[in-house]
Parts: C-alpha cells; structure tokens; sequence
C-alpha cells in the first residue's frame, strides 16, 4: 500500500497530485498489477482532503486503464507503468542542455530564460492541465 | 438539481440595521462548501437563518427543499456546529450523549459511542474541561449523531491550533466519505478550505461575488501579467475580476472559460486565495456594465 503526500504550495490540483503519485510509483516498481490503493475513507482521514478529489483521482486512473475499482473491496493496480527510458532521458537532457547554452550565449538571462521555458511549456501541456 | 440552501431576497433586520439584506443563493447539495466572507457580511446571520434559530425579516430561504423551522423533522435533517463549537461546561461527556439521544429521534448511539472512543475521549469527563480540539469533536459527534442530511458549520477550526484543526478537517472528510451528506462551513483559512471543499461561495455585503465548483474556478481565473495596457483592451471573454497599473505595467485576474493564448502576457494560475481576496476586494456592484476605470496602484 502507498501512502499519499500532499504539496499544498506547488498549485499542482490535488486531485492531479494523487494521480501523478500513482503513476510514479508505479514507474519505480512500488505499485504493481493487484496492488491495492488506500480507499477514499483512509485518504482523506491522513490527508484531511475532500473525498470526491480522491475518487476523481481514481476514476482518471481508471479511464487510463491503470486501476479498476472492485465494488466492496477498494481499487486496485491492473497494469504496470513502464519504467521511463533512461536513454531518452539522458538524451533529452543532453538537447535541453544545449539549448540553454546557446540561450544564455545569445544573451538572455536566467529569467528570460526561465519566462520562455514557461511559455513554450505551457502552450504544449495547455490542453493537459488546464 | 437539489439545493441544500435556497435564498432569495433573504433579509435579516436588527433594529435599523440590516445584518443581511437581499441575498440569493443556490447551494447545490452533496457537496462541500466553502462560504467565505469579510467579518460583517452576513455568514453567520445566513447560517442561522438556514437552522431555523432566525426568522426572516424578508424574502424566503429553504434546506433541502424546506423551510428551516417546518417542525422537528426538519430539525433533524439538519446538523448545526455554532461558532466555537459551544457544549455545555458542566455536563460530561456521556451526559453530552444522553442529551443527544434524547432530543433526537434518529440518534445513532453506536456512531456517537464509537466516535468517541475512537478520539480517546473519557466519557465521565466534563466538557468544560475539555481541550478546544476536543470540545470541537465533541460538538461534531452530537451534530452527525443524529444523522442529519446536512451538516452546517460556523467557523468550526477558527480557534483551534493547527493539530486540533487537521484532526477536526480529517474527522469531518472521514464523516463525509462514510455518509455522503452535504456540508457547508464558514471559515477565514482559505487553505483549509481549499483542502476539503469541492464548491466556494464568495460572500460580501450580503451579495454572492461568486460561486462554482472549486476546481471550475481554479481552470477558469488567470493572473496575466505585461506592459501597461488598459482593460477595454482584453478581449470580450475575459471578465476583469482585478486589475492593477504601474506607469508600466499591468495586472489583471481575469476569468474566461478559453486559454489565454496572447504571447504579449505572462500567465499565471491563482490559488484559491488570490481568488478569494480579488473577490472580496471588488466593489459590491453586479449590475456594472462597462469596464471598471482604471486605478493606478503603485
């Protein structure tokens, strides 16, 4: 069983919290198919949250096909994550490195820098978070 | 959809002064909701209203499709935490619980008895000597005791420490997933608020500034933020909630149901908080129909 957290002060939804949090443990290999998730009632007891952000949360990992809710016994792990590419990550670190360098040699500044990252990143994960 | 309050043209009068004057309201019920609201406009007034201890001076309120003081039915439809969690000093705990049972019909003993035990609390012992926490607890198990539909609280954490608050958020979210009735509290702390509430009423002087789904109005309010420019100036789908100028700059909190696309902006999401506070500090006045004059802040 895994334990949620919250991070009240990252304006991430909390809902997408939970759902983010599932999707890692199941990257690191500590949810596994037939695991099962802490029901609404244990959640929102440690968390003091609403429980209707739990079973949204639930319901998203559900739509994904990552969890299925078995009626009176609690939600549970059907399929596992695979891990991320360490190759892919390493390679895009590499091209994103790249990227700054030439950035900060064109003479932009950190905070440039940071605003453009933002932008561009928001306009491609605009339909994602909302 | 079902309501759990209904207001129109609700007016409360104390000698010449109007606690609550003209308040409309729809409350959609099975969820849990946040009222909040500047000292004076008319929360606690409201809540009363909604548990039948105030009549109306004018128009008509109903909970859960009924009016607040139809008779002990209704009465026990509805649970009431009053500020600061009032129990009787000299009464012990146990007693707390006989009284309960005996003035409500629908009195669930084993909740209250579980409950608690389950907060280790020692029956025999007096409520006075209770610590705030505990005492707040204590108010919680006699108001879902009775099974209420509804459970309406004013300012159930205000004067409670961070410890007690957690606990008494996590007992009311526990209660909540178990039973899945409507809550509705008032509170200053909107980060608590944030936490357990999936529905916010913004209040000032009687009139509802806004309310909606929570997470709704998280997606739908933006901070945009460049060079000076005035409000006529952002397209018609965006409702200025805030606006701010420097001889250079300008900020707006602007609500829209579409992405802010223009690359001129900076845009950033708003907590609750920002939410709360622009709403609260906007001038009391719906009917405007053209764009707010500029106000040069700094």
């Amino acid at each position: 069983m895994i334990e949620f957290q919250l991070d009240t002060g990252s304006g991430v939804a909390t809902y997408l919290q939970l759902v983010q949090q599932v999707h890692q443990a199941l990257q690191l290999g500590l949810l596994e198919p037939g695991d099962q998730l802490p029901t609404a009632q244990q959640v929102v007891a440690k968390l003091a949250i609403n429980p209707n952000t739990v079973l949204k949360a639930y319901r998203d990992l559900e739509r994904e096909g990552l969890v299925r809710p078995r009626p009176g016994q609690g939600t549970f792990i059907t399929r596992s994550l695979p891990r991320t590419d360490p190759a892919a990550q390493t390679r895009f670190l590499g091209s994103m490195t790249d990227w700054l360098r030439s950035a900060r040699a064109a003479g932009l500044g950190p905070d440039e820098i940071e605003a453009i990252y933002r932008t561009a990143f928001r306009s491609c994960f605009a339909e994602g978070v909302a | 959809m079902s309501f759990v309050i209904e207001a129109s043209g609700l007016g409360k009068q104390y000698g010449r002064r109007w606690a609550l004057r003209d308040c409309a309201l729809a409350i959609p019920a099975g969820r849990v909701v946040g009222l909040v609201g500047p000292n004076g406009a008319g929360k606690t007034t409201l809540l009363h209203l909604a548990v039948g201890l105030l009549a109306p001076t004018s128009g008509s309120i109903r909970v859960l499709g009924a009016s607040p003081a139809d008779g002990p039915a209704q009465l026990g439809r509805v649970g009431f935490v009053a500020q600061d969690t009032p129990v009787y000093t000299r009464l012990s705990v146990a007693r707390h619980l006989r009284m309960g049972a005996w003035l409500n019909p629908g009195w669930d003993r084993e909740i209250a008895e579980s409950r608690i035990e389950q907060l280790g609390l020692d029956p025999r012992q007096r409520a006075g000597t209770l610590s705030g926490g505990q005492r707040a607890q204590l108010a919680l198990t006699l108001a879902i005791a009775k099974r209420p539909e509804c459970l309406i609280l004013d300012e159930p954490v205000a004067s409670l420490d961070p410890l007690a608050r957690r606990d008494f958020l996590s007992s009311l979210m526990e209660i909540v997933a178990a039973q899945g009735l409507s809550v509705v509290l008032t509170s200053h702390l909107v980060a608590d608020l944030e936490r357990v509430c999936d529905y916010l009423v913004v209040l000032v002087a009687s009139k509802v500034q806004v309310a909606g789904e929570v997470s709704e109005l998280l997606s739908s309010h933006h901070r945009l933020s460049g060079a000076r420019r005035d409000a006529s100036s952002l397209p018609a789908n965006q409702e200025v909630i805030e606006e701010s100028h420097t001889d250079r700059q300008s900020t707006f909190l602007v609500r829209t149901s579409d992405p802010v696309h223009d690359p001129a902006w900076t845009v950033r999401p708003v907590t609750l908080d920002d939410l709360v506070i622009a709403y609260m500090s906007r001038p009391a006045n719906p009917e405007r129909t053209h764009r707010p004059q500029l106000k040069v802040t700094s």
